[in-house]
């Protein structure tokens, strides 16, 4: 199968579409194209948080309910994954399934570490009566954390269906092409987390 | 089991829309055992369900946009009707139906109709201009299409099973908050709006990714035809947009579902964030939609002027300096909010300055006609018709933008007749020139040019009869979406509104008898040229229809206007140039992928409509399991062999000889 | 005396035409014949020619009426409206005056570059038609400096002028900004609730239910807000609109030259009974305005947080009525979410889960 699209390479290469860029520009501009897009969507949520973080109706503001060490760790995963991911990355390009595996599963343990304490901290939230439901400013609150968390959440099936397709097809051109999205995807979700703590939760406690 | 649903969200008791549904229902059904009968079935899944090809998913797109605007029309006359009635009297549609026919109205025409027509026309002329073969990512384009018939389907489902928004197109909160707006109307029309909104953000990323990346060889950025500069434009709008809107439905969702704080009366939420946000989105829209527009009028004026287009680099230039400052006039559509005197100022002066290289726009298309040739074709007329109609509706709207004027215009009759003076005269006109345009491009023979003049000017008087009394109306004092009235002075107006309507009724059937007749007398009309319009861009230098893979060998691009060069050459010295090497041709297999994730996005939406959560479950899983099934394919695209090729373009370099040939005796 | 407002507002709602009382002598003195709101029967020679002229208490200038006459003459024609004059046109204060004025000449100052290029438009498209053969050809012509340069400074140098029009306007027509008057204003609060309007005199201690009675020639200051959804209060003879929303004062200021009366209405979609929302405005003289307070305290209903809850309730067509009393510190109470939101539908239909219908 991947000789169709070795065969395919050489072929744009000497047709008269040589002036085309290879697949894999396209498809990772394409997908660059996709994130900004997914940016934009965090940057409504991001000013809905700042629009509504005073609105806390009586009820508990980010000083009272913030927990800096579990954020903290929660931090430390996310930049940790994006390291393994990295490594990930290195390995595929190297066709290094030692590599490649250890280090996907690495950045899912740390991704799904990521997203059980989110939840912890979610059902803390909730259980002491500060839930979405509580105040404008939780309502925000959780939106932005939680659309994160979904956005980390479907990261870590999307790096479990990589790691099956490397497992089942090899280093394929596609498949080399969807782990650089995944991977890019998976290091725009920690810049997001980035402007996520620094407004959310260090402003947040701060205050 | 069900959730919300039951035999009594079926509006049994109401004629109307049961009536409505039925006929439709019976159409349907009866295409559907025409297909069956006829066996086209394998046919209609082979060559367009599941088509990836960027010429048949414009043509789908572009037939969406045209059943949508019958249904979208439908609920026009209807609304026109009711006032005309309404006079100091109930009317035949009580508030509750008329409301919904109001948002159903504004929903359809711009998600379901105008977005769709201009998305067709670029998915269908825009790799052929570039000189390409297929777009970026053709199996995305094709999900694309299909998310966005399901959010149509869904908007339709609705007249039969529930009820519709009653909160407008743009649905406010708190009007739109659970208190207000109990029903399953709200959540159809958000459902709907999130799906289909998918389906864009894929065109655009699509179209962005096709128009910056993918290029014949020699195609510069400065050669590239004007529609392909307003495509860019546009979808760099769609990307930067539609995630705002996106995020903000999912909000309002929030708050209906689950019963958060963002918009709501209680616990801190801000309704005035949401008009905001939505019109963050919303003004970029409607550049999404016009900039395509102006593309085509672009074209359409060049090349029936027999002229280049006048002034390129300041069109260039015009066109991304709307895409930017599309962002910078959102505050413009709620002055009346009292934001204050700097704010307000601030973006009525903004709002102006749009029309600054709007109005270049208009000048260099009349300095393309400036010592042309113009030749009064149906696709000409539409542009002749919009240059006028849009240039009184650019006045209306700066008018609008200037605060004081608005405070007494704002949501009046007379803001509703600016935007369809923009929309219709606009966007909608320019889908009519490149539908004209285009088609031989896309059928191989001509639509019927007589009928489409006439439909043309049934258009035309009939907008103006049917928005020009709104402009009065609007001074009068009439505010929008009124289900009755008591004000005699109105009611003239409104009759010559509803006169206007009924001529642009006759306009639309005109239109599909022009359809019909051209496709019966398609014989008559073929177009074996390629280049029934003497065109200038690389569209018309393949065969009509264009192979599948567009151009045998990609062209060699050495200027702006390629093919008008290369004609003008081969006329002087009418030596045939060698034929090129030719090498097989591999392009991406047909897909059910599309299809199939529509199919459960439907479901999906469907099922969170009416609360019936097992059901959305089972419908993410199948969206799921259909990309992981497509994520594992092993092979993507076939090959067409070289005699294939070869033979498809001997016969296309033949008839490009015919239209030589034909050139040459005309000049 | 005092119930006269009172009836000729009932008349002047919805089902009309019966029962219709003229206040005070001027009350149609400006009325047109084909646009007036209001329910009264017009004199033979009302109307047109009374516009047109103006009455002799007519606080505008007579050379800036001339000239505004002159325009609006202009535009009438344009608009072939030669027998009726639309609302916006025939302002009744200085707010909708100076709406008026900046809205023609916006206008005219746009119609000065767009009818030359409606023109230039068909005049080129018909010479250069293809069937013309003493029209120029110019098959590669297109490159010209100095067109280009007209072409981006044209429309350039009108909006640079709007753009001036639009910054002072958005300044001095602020529907915050205070009148300049010699006298004090008139409190009035406003309340929108699903679907009529609340008007609370805090001063005068006293309310009104779709129906707003001012006295002429005091500026009027405006306290907004809406009880639920988000409306707009409009009065198009005055001039300006502004939002209503809950949980925030929006503030407008108008002034009625001189008594007439006035339709005004909400210019905001809320629902089922948005139509119907519309509420008469009488623009009295200072004693009728007097008079009209006095005996309002003395009848009616009073407004409390208990009554206020009755009235927040969905109803259509309510007939218009007047508070005698009027609870102090009800609209901030409003206004701070101390009172709950109005309450939304009640299902008419309890066994489907589609929206309700609202029962009128």
């Amino acid at each position: 199968m991947s000789a169709t699209h070795a065969d395919h390479q050489g072929h744009a290469a000497r047709s008269p579409g040589g002036g085309m860029p290879s697949k894999r520009i396209i498809v990772g501009y394409g997908f660059w194209i996709f994130l900004l897009s997914d940016i934009i969507m965090f940057s409504a949520f991001f000013a809905s948080y700042a629009v509504l973080s005073d609105a806390t109706a009586g009820g508990p503001t980010g000083q009272q309910l913030f927990d800096l060490t579990n954020v903290g760790i929660e931090t430390m995963c996310l930049l940790l994954s994006s390291f393994t991911c990295g490594l990930a990355s290195i390995g595929a390009q190297r066709k290094n399934s030692a590599i490649f595996q250890t280090a996907m599963a690495a950045t899912f343990v740390l991704g799904a570490v990521f997203v059980s304490l989110e939840i912890r901290e979610f059902a803390g939230l909730a259980a002491q009566g500060a839930g979405p439901t509580r105040s404008a400013f939780l309502t925000a609150f959780f939106t932005l954390v939680g659309c994160h968390g979904l956005h980390v959440t479907g990261g870590l099936m999307w790096l479990l269906t990589m790691m099956a397709q490397v497992l089942a097809k090899g280093y394929r051109p596609d498949i080399l092409r969807r782990v650089m999205c995944f991977s890019l995807f998976w290091h725009a979700l920690d810049i997001i987390w980035v402007a996520l703590f620094s407004v959310v939760y260090l402003i947040g406690a701060g205050q | 089991m069900l959730g919300k649903l039951s035999w009594a969200a079926v509006p049994f008791d109401q004629p109307i829309p049961m009536a409505a549904s039925a006929v439709v229902g019976c159409l349907i059904l009866g295409v559907l055992i025409w297909v069956v009968v006829k066996g086209r079935l394998p046919y209609l899944w082979n060559e367009w369900i599941t088509s990836v090809d960027h010429k048949r998913i414009g043509v789908m797109y572009c037939l969406l946009a045209m059943v949508m605007l019958l249904r979208g029309f439908t609920d026009a006359i209807m609304m026109r009707s009711q006032q005309a009635l309404a006079f100091q009297a109930p009317g035949y549609l009580p508030p509750e139906h008329y409301d919904q026919i109001f948002s159903a109205h504004g929903t359809l025409m711009i998600f379901f109709v105008a977005m769709p027509f201009v998305i067709g026309l670029m998915n269908f002329a825009v790799p052929l201009q570039l000189g390409i073969r297929d777009v970026a990512f053709p199996t995305l384009n094709s999900v694309g299409f299909w998310l966005t018939a399901s959010g149509a389907l869904l908007v339709n489902i609705s007249l039969v099973i529930g009820e519709f928004s009653r909160a407008t197109w743009l649905p406010y909160p708190p009007l739109s908050e659970l208190a207000y707006s109990p029903g399953v109307g709200v959540d159809y029309y958000c459902w709907a709006i999130q799906i289909s909104g998918i389906g864009t953000l894929i065109s655009g990323v699509n179209l962005v990714t096709t128009v910056l990346k993918m290029h014949a060889p020699g195609m510069t950025y400065m050669r590239m035809p004007m529609f392909c500069w307003t495509t860019l434009a546009a979808n760099l709008l769609i990307v930067a947009a539609f995630p705002i809107l996106t995020a903000t439905l999912a909000m309002l969702l929030l708050d209906r579902y689950l019963g958060f704080h963002f918009f709501t009366n209680e616990a801190g939420g801000n309704m005035m964030m949401f008009v905001n946000l939505i019109w963050a989105w919303g003004h970029p829209e409607v550049y999404i939609l016009i900039l395509p527009a102006f593309g085509i009028y672009s074209e359409v004026i060049s090349t029936f002027s027999g002229k280049p287009l006048f002034g390129y680099r300041s069109m260039v230039i015009a066109t991304m300096a709307i895409c930017i400052l599309a962002f910078m006039v959102w505050l413009h559509h709620f002055f009346t909010m009292g934001a204050g005197a700097d704010v307000n100022g601030f973006f009525g002066i903004m709002t102006t300055i749009i029309a600054v290289p709007t109005g270049v726009k208009i000048f260099n298309w009349l300095f393309t006609m400036f010592a042309g040739r113009v030749v009064f074709s149906t696709a000409l007329l539409w542009s002749l018709g919009f240059m006028i109609t849009f240039v009184v509706g650019g006045m209306t709207g700066v008018l609008l933008a200037v605060p004081p004027a608005d405070f007494v215009l704002h949501n009046s009759l007379f803001l509703v007749a600016h935007f369809h003076n923009v929309l219709i005269g606009g966007v909608l006109f320019g889908c009519f020139a490149g539908y004209n345009y285009w088609f031989p491009k896309a059928f191989g023979f001509r639509l019927h040019e007589g009928l489409g003049k006439a439909a043309f000017w049934c258009w035309t008087i009939g907008f103006y009869v049917a928005f020009m009394p709104l402009y009065v109306l609007g001074l009068e004092g009439m505010t929008r979406r009124m289900q009755h009235y008591d004000v005699p002075a109105w009611r003239p107006w409104l009759l010559i509104a509803a006169l206007g309507a009924v001529i642009i009724l006759v306009g639309i059937i005109l239109q599909i008898v022009q359809l019909v007749a051209s496709i019966r007398h398609r014989e008559d009309l073929r177009d074996d040229t390629g280049d029934p319009w003497n065109g200038r861009s690389l569209e018309w230098a393949t065969a009509s229809p264009p192979p599948v893979f567009n151009f045998a060998v990609l062209p060699s691009v050495s200027g702006s206007d390629t093919y008008w060069d290369l004609k003008q050459r081969a006329i002087q010295q009418p030596a045939p140039s060698p034929e090129p090497d030719y090498n097989s041709v591999e392009m991406p297999r047909n897909s059910p992928t599309g299809f199939i994730c529509a199919f459960f996005a439907t479901m999906m939406g469907f099922a969170l409509i009416w609360h019936i959560w097992w059901m959305a479950g089972v419908a993410i899983a199948g969206a799921f399991a259909t990309f992981v099934v497509f994520a594992w394919r092993d092979r993507d695209d076939y090959i067409i062999p070289v005699e294939t090729v070869a033979r498809i373009d001997r016969e296309n370099r033949a008839s490009r000889t015919r239209a030589l040939g034909r050139l040459g005796t005309a000049q | 005396m005092g119930a006269l407002p009172a009836a000729a507002a009932a008349g002047a709602s919805r089902g009309a035409g019966e029962g219709a009382i003229r206040i005070g002598h001027h009350g149609f003195a400006h009325g047109n014949p084909c646009c007036v709101r209001d329910v009264h029967p017009v004199p033979p020679n009302g109307g047109e020619a009374g516009a047109m002229t103006g009455s002799s208490d007519d606080p505008r200038a007579p050379r800036q009426y001339v000239h505004h006459v002159g325009r609006r003459v202009f535009v009438l024609s344009f608009l072939c409206l030669s027998s009726c004059q639309p609302a916006l046109l025939d302002p009744r204060g200085p707010v909708a005056l100076a709406d008026e004025t900046i809205l023609l000449d916006s206008l005219v100052i746009m119609l000065a570059i767009v009818v030359p290029t409606i023109a230039a438009t068909l005049g080129f498209a018909w010479w250069f038609r293809a069937s013309n053969s003493k029209a120029a050809y110019w098959p590669s012509w297109a490159y010209s400096g100095q067109l280009e340069l007209i072409v981006w400074s044209v429309p350039l140098m009108t909006i640079i002028l709007l753009g001036g029009v639009i910054w002072i306007g958005a300044h001095q027509l602020d529907p915050a900004a205070p009148l300049a008057s010699s006298a004090k204003p008139l409190e009035v609060q406003v309340v929108s609730l699903d679907w009529k309007w609340l008007f609370i005199y805090p001063d005068q201690a006293i309310a009104s239910v779709n129906q707003l009675v001012v006295p002429a020639g005091v500026p009027i200051h405006f306290s907004l807000t809406s009880a639920s959804v988000m409306n707009a209060f409009f009065v198009p003879r005055l001039g300006s609109m502004i939002y209503t929303m809950n949980g925030m004062t929006t503030r407008l200021n108008l002034l009625a030259d001189s008594p007439g009366d006035f339709i005004g209405l909400s210019s905001d979609y809320s629902g089922d009974g948005f139509s119907g929302m519309h509420f008469a405005v009488h623009a009295e003289t200072a004693e009728a305005f007097e008079t009209w307070v006095k005996a309002t305290r003395a009848d009616g209903p009073i407004l409390n947080r208990q009554t206020y809850a009755g009235l927040a309730v969905q109803s259509i067509g309510t007939r218009p009525f007047t508070y005698r009393s009027a609870e102090p510190g009800l609209f901030q109470a409003i206004v701070s979410r101390e009172l709950p939101p109005g309450p939304g539908p009640r299902s008419g239909r309890p066994e489907t889960s589609v929206s309700p219908r609202t029962e009128p």
